[in-house]
């Protein structure tokens, strides 16, 4: 096709969403109003770790306009793994928490009611009878021995295939140590980062005429929210509704399925719609956060900038459970080494669990954690070597051919380009040779693992 | 205690609401008589996504009691809207790419026709004043205060 003839391509086209928003016609969860419309709320654990011991709603049942309470005994399969729809497993979290409670704000119970307030004022009545059990927050505590287990199968870390973390061994990195002529460590922890979307989590559920549950979510994964509440209902697919594609902000923190499935169960339950949004205060104390993660890095370099050898342990912080973090950590232990060939690399990377609110997805998950860890080292061996921060990445990034620690050859080299281009933006002179450097020109080494030529790529 | 009429004018029409003491007027407005354009992502007056006029100022309405508006004059984002077409502050913020997700777009146009009602001319310093109290996640500031200059700037040229 012509370049003349393209009508959106390289053209700024207006948002087809945008009228809709400018004149506040976009209909988000809260402004779903339906005719005899229930409000549910959530009882929480108000500790980190405990046993339940019972539970006693008789005051709550008294207050106006209590519909119904709700225990993980209402759930047809309570027990869930988000990932499952990927093979992941085993499944760990309760919709509604049954013998144990893992973190502070747990879903206990669900309270459903004529209003908001009402469900509220029935929530602050439920007597809980908790026994507080030691808590764990430090991921290398957790995996102590002595620590308090908190799985049941009897490890604080997700299983790989049998193994107790993701792991990458590539070349050998104790040889290569003992070859460089500097060891640059360095200890890296990303924190936990709330998404914060202007607008809370939340869903409405409708059960229909014919037996089907409508739900109106603002979930940013619409078909993994469906197939996972028709698992944990135990109903077939099309059974359910879902109704979505509004998201008042998002950025990962809408790809956890915690709100739908309770509420659907409660429609189903009760024959009317229910409405199940987060507070600001439950978005902040409960939702899901991007996964802390403390990393160890051990580098190998020569004195003229080259590194030899990676070894990274890595502890990732799921949280209570799994959400999304086991895949993380697959991915962020795959980006270890950064856009950089690093020819022996030795990764453990571990998903841990501890008493803190579960971490899941978040722009980039696994990967950023990566990045920022791989970039601060970098500045830290360039200083180490006395060498130009742009320069030492231009002698160190992939070239197409080099193959990656987990096996995979570059096809799509890009960086050198980009850190020449880089640098005469912010005015950065680079020096000959590096200034002629290009994605192609790898002089290549035995001990690069025969990479294939240029032209084979 | 017992529920209470208020009677106030909405976007220039006379209204009556009744509601409990302590309904805000947000509530009021969104889900008694449903102006559902005023958006709460807080409900605890931090965000400034319910942003209504009163009286010309701009208030939080998650946090203001429907009762305050006894006699006042009200307007929210449906009142700016025209029959066809756009005002010039929505219009100014579809074209500069001002909204993402749109959640917090009716506070940030409700709280930039205040700004320019009292101030035609602002500069960069004083839009961004005027929007501070006024989140938006998408990180969306840089088009917002462009928008609101372009249509200061528009209002310059009319004025001439």
């Amino acid at each position: 096709m012509a370049e003349q003839d393209l009508k959106v391509v390289g053209q700024s086209v207006l948002r087809r969403d945008g009228m809709s928003h400018v004149t506040g016609k976009t209909q988000y969860i809260d402004d779903i109003l339906l005719p005899a419309m229930t409000h549910l709320k959530m009882v929480r654990s108000p500790l980190h770790h405990a046993r339940i011991r019972s539970i006693d709603f008789s005051e709550a049942e008294k207050v106006p306009g209590f519909v119904r309470a709700f225990t993980y005994k209402d759930v047809p399969k309570n027990i869930y793994t988000i990932l499952c729809l990927i093979g992941v497993g085993p499944d760990e979290e309760p919709v509604l928490a049954e013998q144990e409670v893992l973190f502070k704000g747990e879903q206990i119970a669900a309270i459903v009611a004529e209003t908001e307030e009402a469900a509220n004022e029935a929530v602050a009545r439920v007597r809980l009878d908790l026994e507080e059990l030691p808590p764990v927050f430090d991921v290398e505590e957790a995996l102590k021995p002595g620590a308090p287990i908190i799985k049941p199968w009897g490890k604080n870390h997700f299983e790989y295939e049998g193994h107790h973390c993701r792991r990458i061994r590539f070349g050998d990195v104790e040889k290569a140590f003992a070859e460089a002529d500097y060891i640059v460590e360095g200890c890296y922890e990303p924190k936990p980062i709330e998404h914060a979307p202007l607008e809370t989590t939340g869903c409405v559920a409708k059960p229909e005429a014919d037996g089907r549950i409508t739900v109106y979510t603002n979930t940013q994964a619409l078909y993994f929210s469906m197939d996972n509440t028709a698992l944990i209902l135990q109903v077939p697919f099309n059974k359910l509704h879902f109704v979505g594609g509004t998201v008042g902000g998002g950025f990962g923190g809408k790809v956890d399925v915690i709100v739908e499935p309770i509420a659907a169960l409660a429609a189903m339950k009760i024959g009317r719609p229910v409405k199940y949004l987060y507070t600001r205060s439950e978005e902040f104390n409960v939702s899901s956060t991007r996964v802390a993660y403390r990393i160890y890095f051990k580098d190998g370099v020569t004195k003229d900038g080259r590194i030899i050898a990676r070894k990274v342990i890595s502890y990732a912080d799921a949280g209570a459970y799994n959400r999304h973090t086991p895949y993380a950590v697959t991915k962020h232990a795959a980006n270890i080494t950064g856009p950089y060939m690093i020819p022996n690399v030795y990764v453990d990377a571990y998903c841990v669990y501890t008493n803190r609110v579960p971490t899941s997805a978040m722009r980039g998950f696994g990967v950023t954690s990566a990045s920022f860890a791989t970039e601060v080292q970098m500045d830290k061996i360039a200083r180490t070597v006395g060498m130009d921060p742009f320069e030492i990445r231009l002698l160190n990034g992939y070239r197409n051919g080099d193959m990656r620690p987990y096996q995979k050859v570059v096809g799509d080299a890009t960086l050198v380009e980009v850190v020449q281009a880089a640098a005469e933006m912010v005015g950065h002179p680079v020096r000959e040779p590096y200034k002629s450097m290009h994605s192609w020109d790898r002089d290549y080494s035995p001990e690069r693992h025969q990479p294939l030529q240029a032209e084979e790529v | 205690m017992a529920s209470k009429i208020v009677t106030f004018t909405l976007n220039g029409k006379e209204t009556e609401v009744m509601v409990k003491p302590f309904t805000t007027l947000a509530k009021a407005l969104r889900e008694r008589l449903g102006f559902t354009a005023t958006k709460c992502g807080c409900y605890e007056g931090n965000c400034g996504s319910c942003t209504v006029l009163v009286n010309g100022d701009p208030v939080l309405s998650c946090i203001l009691p429907a009762e305050d508006v006894e006699g006042q004059d009200v307007l929210t984002l449906e009142g700016i809207t025209p029959q066809e077409g756009l005002h010039p502050i929505q219009q100014s913020f579809h074209e500069n790419y001002a909204v993402q997700c749109g959640f917090c777009t009716p506070g940030m146009i409700m709280i930039s026709k205040a700004l320019l009602d009292k101030n035609p001319h602002p500069s960069r310093e004083e839009v961004a004043e005027a929007l501070s109290g006024n989140l938006c996640r998408c990180t969306g500031y840089d088009p917002i205060i462009a928008a609101v200059e372009q249509v200061a700037g528009a209002q310059g040229g009319n004025h001439g």
